[in-house]
């Protein structure tokens, strides 16, 4: 196994590199003066010379290119220019915040979308099988921030039920944070809850065909047993690649559940970010979440690779 | 069989296919919307008209009236225009440019290791992060989200096409072609990417919805297409400061953008089940 986890990050450094490139990149590709753009219209010529020095853009490319990599690999990747502070703290702050929404959105996704599959897959062409995938259709194109703002005005705004945005950390009230979280959760669950509905039910379905299936049947194991230990156990194999797929979309959803709920999350910090023109913090916070999900991908591999024995990477 | 004998094949199956007819008729219905604005919605979507802001839908006004007593009707059926273009361009970027990539990448094999790295690199970053980071550094316009958008999806194509043309550069009838001297352009037009086309028309419909939500969602987040121009995004939200007073302002641009997406995903499961049925979600 130690071997897979090492393949996978060794195959992983040309990955990290082209993506350290690309963000590296980001800054040059502003039009023009990158320095007066990040400076604004109101600049003076001194501000704008400023942060052309504090951001090193004064300085031949390549050496750019190279302090880029010395300071990245001492962790340092610049000073945020909107809230004073280092990049990598401004974003491990909020990651918390991000990671715990992320995963009460998963937790949702994975109960209510396994669940619906399964069952759509055992009662398929029926009503419920029926009722299932409509759902799922429905979750898949719903936009996120469309079922926030309607779960707003109904259970905030109308019926009073539930914050219209805010955060209390889990930490200080489990309960303030339940009700602060479960909104923007749901909103972030729901295209993936239709997304692993619809896996899960074809995945379930392929199983159900296979032949020991058959073999489990005719030798008159219970129904139950047949579907929880030998279709649902090599479903969910296939099942758990998907998992890497939806821990991005997760992340890509938090940009724009965290504005809409103002949750100070990583989503919420790299759009203030982009609207006030901190290049810094949008390159490192950019560069951080891209780590990380890499990073998720293996480890999602790896238990492919244990729940698996014929894979081999 | 002869190739119009299968293509009147794989139209008549698709005209048996409930679900790909729904998506049509509702794509069909936002895609007219768009195209006939200039005679549907006559009135200027930015025409400002005070006195009569906040208006409930009504006889007078379809869809009511926003903040500043714009109409909605006509909002919505223009910022259905920029939509559809902006979701046509970006598939046609990606059409051409992914196609390009991930043919060139699955055909000539000492190519296909950098360019797929580079694709793998792009493809790692949470794609709506990606997009609001590219408009970050080009600017908020237009034409700059159809470029960071077609940054971010081409990737994705390129993808689906490279491993299309993995497999059939080794089929048979290529090896063929190719010991009856055809040259590699040749053979790669010819005999390969016709036979890649099916998997590559599911990902594009598919990716028209992607598009099309990506967009409405970096103009949510204030990094689209710049206001007063009316965007589905940016019209919801404006409306968020007004959702208790005037839901409407949400609620109909949300159920368009809803609408769109829905028949897109209908017609590209629908194109999916009957051209690449391998990948058909089971019935």
């Amino acid at each position: 196994m130690a071997g897979v986890i090492a393949r996978r990050l060794v195959g992983s450094i040309p990955i990290l590199l082209i993506v350290s490139l690309i963000t590296f990149a980001m800054i040059h590709m502003i039009p023009g003066d990158p320095a007066a753009a990040i400076a604004g219209l109101s600049a003076t010529g001194e501000q704008i010379a400023n942060i052309r020095r504090d951001l090193g853009l004064d300085q031949p490319l390549l050496t750019q290119l190279g302090h880029w990599y010395l300071n990245l690999m001492q962790g340092d990747l610049g000073r945020s220019l909107l809230l004073g502070q280092p990049v990598l703290s401004a974003t491990m702050q909020r990651l918390p915040v991000t990671l715990a929404l992320s995963g009460y959105a998963l937790v949702l996704t994975l109960l209510f979308g396994l669940l619906s599959g399964i069952v759509a897959a055992l009662r398929q062409n029926t009503w419920i099988d029926q009722a299932a995938m409509v759902f799922a259709m429905l979750g898949i194109s719903v936009p996120n921030f469309y079922l926030g703002l309607l779960m707003i005005i109904l259970f905030a705004v109308h019926l009073g039920w539930l914050p219209t945005g805010g955060y209390i950390p889990f930490t200080a009230d489990p309960i303030g944070w339940l009700a602060t979280s479960t909104m923007p959760a749901i909103s972030l669950a729901l295209l993936l809850t239709g997304l692993l509905a619809r896996i899960t039910r074809s995945t379930m379905l392929e199983v159900l065909r296979q032949d020991y299936i058959r073999t489990a049947r005719a030798k008159g194991l219970p129904e139950r047993r047949v579907v929880l230990r030998h279709a649902l156990a090599n479903a969910l194999i296939p099942i758990t690649t998907v998992i890497g797929i939806i821990v991005s979309l997760l992340i890509s959803g938090s940009v724009v559940t965290e504005t809409l709920f103002s949750i100070p999350g990583i989503g919420q910090l790299l759009t203030q970010a982009v609207l006030n023109r901190d290049y810094p913090m949008v390159q490192g916070g950019l560069l951080i979440t891209t780590a990380l999900l890499v990073l998720i991908n293996i480890a999602v591999d790896v238990c492919y690779a244990l729940l698996d024995p014929r894979v081999r990477y | 069989m002869s190739r119009p004998r299968r293509s009147l094949g794989v139209l008549r199956r698709l005209l048996h296919h409930r679900l790909f007819l729904l998506g049509a008729a509702l794509f069909g219905i936002i895609l007219a919307a768009a195209l006939l604005a200039p005679l549907i919605a006559q009135v200027d979507p930015n025409k400002l008209s005070m006195r009569n802001k906040f208006q409930p839908p009504s006889m007078n006004y379809v869809f009511g009236t926003d903040n500043f007593g714009r109409s909605l009707w006509s909002r919505v059926i223009w910022g259905a225009q920029l939509s559809m273009f902006i979701g046509g361009a970006v598939v046609a970027i990606n059409a051409v440019a992914g196609t390009a990539i991930g043919a060139i990448a699955g055909y000539f094999r000492p190519l296909d290791n950098m360019l797929m790295r580079i694709n793998d690199a792009l493809m790692a970053f949470p794609a709506v992060l990606l997009a609001i980071a590219v408009t970050a550094v080009l600017g908020p316009s237009v034409n700059d989200v159809i470029i960071a958008l077609a940054i971010v999806y081409t990737p994705r194509t390129a993808r689906i096409v490279r491993s299309s043309v993995i497999v059939l550069r080794e089929m048979e009838y290529v090896q063929a072609a190719r010991a009856a001297g055809a040259g590699d352009w040749r053979i790669l037009r010819r005999h390969i990417l016709p036979n890649a086309m099916a998997p590559l028309l599911v990902q594009l419909s598919f990716l028209f919805a992607y598009a099309v939500l990506t967009e409405a969602t970096l103009s949510f987040l204030g990094v689209g297409a710049v206001p007063p121009t009316p965007t589905w995004g940016n019209i919801m939200a404006e409306g968020r400061q007004y959702m208790t007073d005037a839901p409407w302002i949400i609620t109909i641009p949300g159920a368009a953008l809803m609408i769109t997406v829905l028949g897109l995903n209908l017609l590209g499961d629908g194109l999916r089940d009957v051209l690449d049925p391998r990948l058909r979600i089971q019935q």
